[in-house]
């Protein structure tokens, strides 16, 4: 037990933490985008799964890293327009239809990894790099700037999106058409329109949140994410639809699972025990819910389809 | 009355030269089966406020949602300042200094003030928003228009009555010339209609033009310059108020003589019938919505509960009914039992009835027909079982019976519920609460939303149930009801009964300072 203590184990398990909190920051930082917007998306997981598996793809085939990221991105995008398009023009029911989605991404990722790849082969991964000064720093170097470029992207990402959604006009035409549509139509703001965006801006998070996944770990297999995108939802509702709360939980969700993983290998949990362990982060999320619930309310047109009349 | 509203008639007259701000001619709009607007003319000259009134249905909104570009006519010209404008959303509505104040506010609770007001306008910072400016201006047109509220804090924390000032707000910052106000007064108390009617003279002053919807016919003898009366989708007559009585409106609204107060006889009252004692009740949100709330109604008399809706008198009537449970404590009693343990059934078998305030929600299922929707309450009765099945024979001739006695208009008992006008499915509620001949009856704003004629028989049948020696307790935001249904008014403040008056003592003003709280300086009659 006292060998975690110390500071070089610790240093190293913060430092992995950050980087597993990286891809359900990118996730849970676009669905907040979404919600707020009034839109619930449940296909976060199986858009993750699809960006993941044509990021591994590209790498794969391309050995390009850079253009993994972008396709990955560009996955998103495209799965925003689809979901934007059957939930804002379609009025579809958005939770069923997330779950198609999800579906969708699940099966058609493992299709095309089984037609186009079929055996896992590692790839490259994402390069770490140091930023210059502060990773000389001790100790907090090491946990703090020594990461992926996705890493600081996604740490980056909190204060743009807390600008956008409180500085800008979009921003506050997205808090608007989440909690009273009615009243941002009945000033000219469209609806339609900016929900539209707010999914995609979402989606696209979603892509890079699975390239941050699949570049991180270097290979891809059937059902990668294993709920990751759901949990990401949760975590909106955790941290309260605000960006800094939802990077909390990330970030403490991360710390959790790197400290269940450092444990392990130590042996510090028995390996029966193992796969109980692994529950940790997915109980403490269950349990902030429990503790937080109902003490901030959601937006309050979540899930509601807006049509004029 | 209400406010003294200064005479604008001489600045019309000076314009009348001037086309008008908006004009309206022949405006016909059909929707499948039903004509919503026949051949409508209608205009609004700047500086002066002109009333449309009218029932629910006789197309009032709709004649709105077309000047707001949300409906286009079927035949028919509109003009704007002259110029015939084709309006085809809000957007080149609010373009054309069209504003509207909706029935239900438009606001998001979650933004500021500001930020609710700055919605929908380009700002001057391109992508980002410029809410210091806005507040800024918010502030000046405040003080020159007698608006007082915060810009910055949000619209959830601001009472009903700041509400609308910032839904004015919306509309003078956008410099809207024409302003529709969809029934205004609806939510608040007679010193915020005051108010709001000065504020309201003050835009007519500054050449502004308004169309005022309401129902209300004190209020509309107030305000209005001139009134248009639609009825069934037609004008039925235009008048001034000076040329008027509320009287004479109401049967323009309705076609046939009506009486807005009905006549009540002199009744010997009797022993109380129903007793609350120390009632404290949660709201939906877990705190103590209604505090130590006691009370005693009469055989043959009727309680009036007036206040703004949201002080409690939700929570009393469910309390009473037995929806909601009451706090350790209390006591409701009906012909000196107490029921405060007992399930609705149990206090209904005890000769409580309740009809309820939402009643597509409580009173009635959507789906039923009339004849089921009759039978709720004693379907289980022996009066309409054989064997434990259902007697059609008997439930028909029963049913039959009540829809003949209560005028409900319905093409049969067998009709879906749904499909009858708010007025009739009232009809069908009271029929079924009142055929038992109630000990106590809980009456939640019975005549909400239902058009004057059905209103004037609700109302005659209160009276009725009064002279049988039922107690009733009557909860209603509608003052003119409250003021002419009751013997005792109690007026509710903040979930507490702050005073309980003599009906012939009370006036509007004295009943309206304790609405709002004030209880110190007010005789309330």
């Amino acid at each position: 037990m006292s060998d975690f203590f110390t500071a070089s184990i610790l240093v190293a398990t913060i430092a992995s933490g950050i980087r597993l909190a990286t891809p359900y920051l990118f996730a849970s930082l676009g669905e907040t985008i979404g919600q707020k917007s009034g839109v619930l998306n449940l296909g976060v997981d199986g858009v993750m799964l699809l960006s993941a598996f044509f990021g591994y793809w590209t790498v794969l085939e391309r050995d390009n890293l850079w253009l993994a990221v972008a396709v990955s991105l560009v996955v998103g995008l495209v799965m925003g327009l689809i979901y934007a398009t059957i939930t804002v023009f379609f009025h579809a029911t958005q939770g069923i239809s997330g779950i198609g989605i999800f579906l969708f991404g699940l099966g058609f990722s493992e299709l095309m990894f089984r037609r186009q790849v079929g055996t896992p082969l590692p790839v490259d991964k994402l390069p770490k790099i140091e930023i210059p000064l502060l990773a000389d720093i001790p100790w907090l170097g090491e946990a703090l700037f020594q990461h992926n470029p996705l890493t600081y992207a996604a740490f980056l990402a909190v204060p743009v999106v807390v600008f956008m959604l409180n500085k800008t006009t979009f921003g506050m035409n997205v808090r608007a058409v989440g909690e009273n549509p009615q009243a941002a139509d009945s000033l000219g703001v469209s609806v339609a329109r900016t929900r539209f965006i707010a999914i995609v801006i979402g989606n696209t998070f979603a892509g890079l949140a699975g390239a941050a996944l699949v570049l991180e770990l270097g290979i891809f297999q059937q059902n990668l994410t294993n709920g990751l995108g759901f949990i990401a939802v949760a975590l909106v509702y955790f941290g309260a639809w605000r960006p800094v709360g939802v990077m909390t939980g990330s970030l403490l969700y991360g710390l959790v699972a790197a400290t269940v993983l450092q444990w392990k290998a130590q042996g510090i949990i028995p390996r029966g025990a193992s796969d109980i362990a692994s529950m940790a982060p997915a109980v403490l999320t269950i349990l902030a819910l429990i503790l937080l619930a109902n003490r901030v309310p959601a937006p309050a047109a979540l899930t509601r389809p807006f049509a004029r009349h | 009355m209400t406010a003294d509203a200064p005479s604008t008639t001489s600045d019309s007259m000076a314009r009348s030269d001037a086309p008008p701000l908006l004009e309206m001619r022949g405006i016909t709009k059909r929707f499948p089966g039903v004509i919503a607007n026949q051949d409508v003319s209608f205009d609004v000259r700047a500086g002066e406020v002109h009333t449309l009134l009218g029932e629910n249905g006789a197309g009032k909104s709709t004649l709105m949602k077309i000047v707001f570009g949300l409906y286009q006519q079927d035949e028919g010209d509109v003009l704007l300042r002259g110029q015939p404008i084709d309006v085809s959303s809000p957007s080149e509505a609010i373009a054309a200094r069209i504003g509207m104040v909706h029935q239900h506010f438009m606001l998001v609770p979650t933004l500021t003030v500001a930020e609710n007001v700055a919605l929908g306008i380009r700002s001057e910072r391109g992508p980002l928003t410029d809410l210091d400016a806005v507040s800024d201006r918010i502030r000046e047109l405040s003080n020159s228009h007698g608006l007082s509220v915060d810009p910055d804090v949000e619209v959830w924390r601001l009472s009903v009555g700041e509400r609308q000032r910032v839904e004015i707000l919306k509309a003078l910052y956008r410099d809207a010339e024409l302003l529709v106000l969809d029934e205004p007064t609806a939510v608040l108390t007679p010193q915020e209609v005051d108010d709001l009617f000065v504020i309201l003279r003050r835009m007519t002053d500054e050449g502004r033009g308004l169309i005022f919807i309401s129902h209300k016919l004190h209020e509309v003898m107030a305000l209005s310059d001139r009134i248009t009366v639609l009825r069934n989708g037609r004008v039925t007559g235009q008048t001034v108020p000076s040329e008027t009585t509320r009287e004479q409106l109401a049967e323009m609204m309705v076609g046939r003589e009506v009486k807005l107060v009905p006549d009540k006889p002199a009744v010997t009252t009797g022993e109380p019938r129903l007793a609350v004692q120390n009632l404290s009740v949660q709201g939906d949100r877990g705190a103590i919505a209604l505090h130590d709330v006691s009370l005693e109604i009469l055989a043959g008399e009727i309680l009036g509960v007036a206040g703004v809706s949201g002080n409690g008198q939700r929570e009393l009537a469910e309390a009473v009914a037995g929806l909601r449970k009451p706090e350790p404590g209390a006591s409701i009693s009906i012909d000196g039992t107490d029921v405060s343990l007992l399930n609705t059934k149990a206090r209904r078998d005890r000769g409580l009835s309740y009809v309820p305030e939402e009643r597509m929600k409580d009173g009635a299922i959507a789906e039923f027909s009339v004849s089921e929707n009759l039978l709720l309450v004693n379907h289980d009765g022996d009066d309409f079982t054989r064997s434990g099945l259902f007697d059609f024979g008997k439930i028909k001739e029963h049913c039959q019976a009540l829809v003949n006695r209560y005028a409900v208009k319905t093409p049969s008992i067998e009709t879906p519920t749904s499909s009858l006008s708010g007025g009739n499915i009232q009809k069908v509620i009271m029929a079924r609460e009142l055929t038992s001949g109630p000990a106590v009856l809980v009456a939640s704003q019975p005549t909400r939303g239902v058009d004057i004629g059905s209103a004037e028989y609700i109302h005659e049948q209160l009276v009725a149930q009064r002279s049988n020696g039922t107690a009733t307790l009557l909860i209603s935001e509608d003052l003119d009801e409250v003021l002419g249904l009751s013997d005792r008014i109690a007026v509710m403040f903040e979930g507490r009964v702050v005073r309980i008056v003599d009906a012939a003592d009370a006036t509007r003003e004295g009943i309206g300072l304790l609405m709002a709280g004030v209880t110190d300086s007010a005789p309330a009659g």
